[in-house]
């Protein structure tokens, strides 16, 4: 059974004009839809990555899911249950469950806070355990993210490196004894010759402990490394969601096949085939139904503007893209 | 566990202090503004024992003249009134005064501003706009009628003035730290304290609070220092506590007395005391200005 | 005055110490390097390792605290460090060595139009009118891939991709033999960092410019660059022709830069981290830099920096044991050499 499920989940906002235009020209007020019609499903020790340029929507998606957002329309629902107006302690055990690992590990830790506190932080606010137990788990959780409590657990964020930064995040997502983490970019702020071995870590803490995990990144290299399943966005709507291998190595939609082919390659004899995509992305106002990438699509007809392919949910295995030209596409050989 | 406990709050507090220290030795300024508080509390505290004569005893010199308008002498070192008051003792009674109107209504005005600063500043929205408005209303308020018409209601009485002054300071606080607050909430830390499942009131109280401490000590001597002059000016203009004697009230006394023009030691002694305060105030205030705001910290 | 197949920028031993509270940091070290007539020569290296501030010491941009010396630091063949700081700034910042700052975001004033602050820098420069200012915005708009009409547009209106593209513009404006771009697509998407290659690329085969691309991406740097140098410490560890860098990697630290980064092309490789973190570079260096982290340290390497050899025609690399590059290679590849 599904961990998580979002069904149908969108969240629009509300862009209210100035008061000179809402009162003299009679504006109304226009809507930015952040998420629109997204279904997935995330199963037990499932790592889905989500992939997509900025203003495409994943945040959006992880702040709902982590429930600090309610979405506009549509439900999440966490095994079987739907956590929309959950109260009382039903909210909080949810809280506990679905756990945030945050990008900026410089920014994200509380600077006056010392190192074991900031871990202890979840589990105090909750009130989950004791006193002393949540000071000894605390203290066992740092040394099992590679920070040895001895050493680490007085000191201020200031003290440690980006990398050591990083992993005081996740030990303090991972001391709540989560089952959904939701790790949005927790690699972009670090440098390059110490991400593997956060990474390493959290799929030594999966492995160990057993969640399920919505990855978030721009970085489709990296995705395509950690994700089982890959799910592409774009400016609110899904495009296209497969395992993760299959989607890089055979993308089917227009967006994906660009976006794929626009990263570039750590070796200099490559030469990279860019499919030439047109226009800049621009905000999801008051969009028409349709596809969102239609305006930029070099495949697009007039259907592309009116309808909208949705996911189907349940088959993971399931590679499935949400263009109505896929055909034609892969017939032209393009 | 406990004594670790105990232990660890000890060493935490050894290191709090310990940050203040430094901010206070950064520079001459704010040592030198440190060590005349430290003077000033100390003939606060002390006042009624270092004064060697009543405020209110009309004095003799050591021949047994009636001591009138005497300028500072050995016998007394800060010269007397017109009606053979000693200064010297004024002086040091008033210091109590001042420094208990001005710690008192800076640490409620503090109090509330922090507060208000805080809570506008999370919350916003309509929260926002309601006590933001209210501020705006005290912004629009000029002090002296305001206070006048106070005491007109109630009467020169010391918990009246403090009210008054409160009432009028805590505004630019309350803005200051709400703009705090405000960029503090943006940061992802509050987020993170959110998504582990923080209430409100501890992302307020323990979370953010500590991020806008440093602008809490500097608004708090900004406070205490306003304070002080505030009181100045309304005991000047005859709106001070009439039991009670105050450095603005000794001036105030002057000015009744008519004798300005003559007796030079009389206005001496009470200005250059409120001056000294504020200054070392604000010298205090700001050292802890440079850790507020790390754009005024030398590399 | 210069010979056309002298290098267009010299740089030999250039150092960059920095005097803190700390005591002085050694933000550059012995840094040498050419950059050859219409080439790109690519910097990579991680956070701290000294490539902004190498940058900051080209374009006497330091802080007061930093002091560059250098035993050559030549454009053109005139000596950058000698020149007086007026005549610096007049003749050669901006109108020979211009720059693309690493926030485009940041580098525009938001209260004036961009096409005024573009005009504003072609007329600091020359005695355009604004009329020919105006038309040469434009022309560099269009190289850039703008429309000249956004010329009219504040720079919010600006996407990130398109600022940095106008910020190019800007860079590319006197028509400076060399452009120092500091990573000029980190923060952007990858749609729109493709566009922005793309048009580095063109302005490079049309205007003949060379390029200083700075980044840590090492797969940018892989496609764009002519040669690369790896910094690390404050130094540069390996320098090579691109190709080479990647196929005959001699250093352990582009050896573990290599299996860190990952590739789309390649999933399911194993990426291996390095442990440990960049030194402080307070104090003198003594020791190789990289030591501390480098699986295939010994007593040599803490107790002497080496000396950079030129192993292969334009390929130099500051290891002691470069000799053994085979082996490293080969050891490099197991994680369990990482781990130790």
């Amino acid at each position: 059974m599904a961990v998580l499920e979002l069904d149908r989940l969108s969240r629009q906002f509300e862009l209210t004009p100035g008061f000179v235009e809402r009162v003299i020209q009679r504006k109304k007020p226009s809507y930015i839809k952040a998420v629109e019609r997204l279904s997935i499903s995330i199963g037990e020790n499932e790592i889905l990555g989500i992939a997509g340029e900025s203003g495409c929507g994943k945040s959006t998606t992880c702040t709902m899911v982590s429930g600090l957002l309610d979405p506009t329309e549509g439900d999440i629902r966490f095994r079987g249950n739907s956590i929309l107006g959950l109260k009382g302690a039903a909210i909080k055990d949810y809280r506990r469950a679905v756990q945030m690992i945050f990008q900026d590990p410089y920014e994200s830790l509380n600077p006056r806070f010392r190192i074991v506190d900031i871990v202890a932080e979840g589990p105090r606010a909750l009130e989950l355990w004791g006193a002393d137990e949540i000071k000894r788990r605390s203290l066992a959780m740092l040394d099992a993210v590679g920070l040895p409590s001895g050493k680490y657990a007085e000191r201020f964020p200031h003290e440690l490196s980006g990398g050591e930064r990083q992993r005081v995040g996740i030990a303090s997502a991972l001391v709540m004894e989560p089952e959904v983490i939701i790790a949005d970019e927790p690699l972009s702020m670090l440098d390059v010759s110490i991400r593997a071995g956060i990474l390493d870590l959290l799929r030594e803490m999966q492995a160990e402990r057993g969640f399920s995990s919505l990855y978030v990144s721009h970085d489709l290299s990296i995705l395509g490394n950690v994700a089982d399943r890959l799910l592409v966005m774009y400016l609110g709507q899904a495009m296209e969601i497969g395992p993760a291998e299959e989607v890089i190595r055979n993308p089917k939609h227009p967006y994906t096949k660009a976006l794929i082919g626009a990263v570039p390659i750590p070796d200099p004899r490559s030469r990279r085939e860019v499919p030439n995509i047109r226009g800049e992305i621009s905000k999801p106002i008051d969009p028409p139904p349709g596809c969102r990438f239609a305006p930029r699509c070099p495949y697009a007809n007039a259907s592309c503007n009116e309808t909208f392919i949705e996911m189907k949910t349940g088959d993971s295995s399931l590679h499935q893209a949400a263009c109505h030209r896929l055909d034609e596409i892969a017939n032209a050989g393009l | 566990m406990s004594s670790s406990g105990a232990s660890h709050k000890l060493h935490g507090l050894r290191l709090a202090l310990g940050e203040h220290y430094r901010i206070i030795n950064s520079n001459k300024l704010s040592q030198f503004g440190f060590w005349v508080i430290v003077v000033f509390t100390v003939i606060a505290l002390l006042a009624p024992w270092l004064a060697p004569y009543d405020p209110w005893e009309m004095t003799y010199d050591s021949e047994g003249n009636f001591a009138s308008l005497r300028p500072p002498s050995w016998e007394f070192p800060m010269g007397t009134t017109h009606l053979g008051y000693d200064l010297f003792s004024q002086l040091i009674l008033a210091t109590r005064t001042t420094l208990l109107i001005g710690v008192v209504s800076g640490f409620i005005s503090i109090v509330i501003g922090a507060n208000v600063g805080l809570i506008a500043g999370y919350y916003g929205g309509k929260v926002d706009e309601v006590l933001m408005r209210i501020t705006d209303i005290l912004y629009g308020m000029p002090f002296l009628p305001f206070i006048i018409v106070l005491i007109a209601l109630f009467g020169r009485k010391l918990e009246f003035i403090i009210l008054a002054i409160v009432l009028i300071i805590w505004r630019t606080s309350a803005r200051v730290i709400r703009a705090q607050a405000m960029s503090i909430k943006q940061r992802q830390f509050i987020q993170m304290a959110k998504a582990r499942g923080a209430s409100d009131f501890r992302i307020i109280y323990f979370h953010i609070l500590p991020n806008v401490m440093p602008l809490l000590l500097l608004y708090a001597a900004f406070n205490i220092a306003w304070s002080i002059i505030t009181e100045a000016s309304a005991s000047f203009l005859g709106f001070g506590d009439g039991e009670t004697i105050s450095w603005g009230g000794m001036l105030y006394e002057l000015w009744l007395s008519g004798k300005t023009r003559v007796a030079w030691w009389w206005f001496a002694s009470p200005s250059v005391c409120i001056i000294l305060l504020v200054v070392s105030l604000v010298f205090v205030s700001r050292a802890y200005e440079e850790v507020a705001n790390p754009r005024l910290r030398k590399r | 005055m210069s010979n056309p197949q002298d290098p267009l920028l010299s740089v030999r031993n250039l150092g960059v110490v920095y005097n803190t509270s700390q005591g002085p940091v050694h933000a550059v070290s012995n840094v040498s390097f050419d950059v050859r007539e219409n080439e790109v020569f690519g910097i990579a290296g991680e956070s701290g390792c000294g490539k902004s501030t190498l940058i900051k010491a080209l374009l006497r941009l330091l802080a007061e605290n930093g002091t560059a010396t250098a035993d050559r630091c030549t454009y053109r063949g005139r000596a950058l460090m000698d020149m007086d700081e007026e005549d610096f700034r007049r003749e050669i910042l901006w109108q020979e060595i211009s720059m693309v700052p690493q926030s485009a975001m940041a580098s525009f004033n938001p209260v004036h139009r961009v096409g005024d602050q573009v005009i504003e820098s072609i007329q600091a420069h020359r005695d355009d009118s604004r009329a020919q200012a105006m038309e040469r915005a434009a022309e560099l708009f269009d190289v850039v891939g703008l429309e000249p009409g956004l010329l009219k547009s504040y720079p919010h209106e600006f996407s990130g991709g398109m600022r940095q593209r106008a910020m190019i513009a800007m860079a590319l404006s006197l028509d400076p033999g060399l452009i120092i771009m500091d990573e000029p697509t980190t923060g952007l998407d990858v749609l729109v960092q493709e566009r922005i290659l793309r048009r580095i690329r063109e302005i490079r085969s049309e205007l003949k410019s060379s390029i200083i691309l700075i980044t840590h991406d090492i797969a940018v740097i892989a496609e764009m660059s002519d040669r690369i140098a790896i910094m690390y410490g404050g130094e540069i560890m390996e320098q090579a022709s691109a190709i080479d860098l990647f196929e005959n990697p001699h250093h352990p630290y582009t050896l573990g830069l290599k299996n860190a980064f990952p590739s789309i092309t390649t999933l399911g490789t194993e990426l291996i981290s390095i442990p440990g973190s960049p030194p402080t570079l307070v104090g003198p260096v003594q020791s190789c830099p990289f030591a501390p982290r480098c699986p295939f340290d010994d007593a040599i390497c803490h107790s002497a920096n080496p000396e950079a050899k030129e192993i292969a025609e334009g390929h130099i690399v500051r290891c002691a044991h470069s000799a053994d590059a085979a082996r490293f290679r080969e050891l490099a590849k197991e994680k369990s050499t990482w781990l130790s």
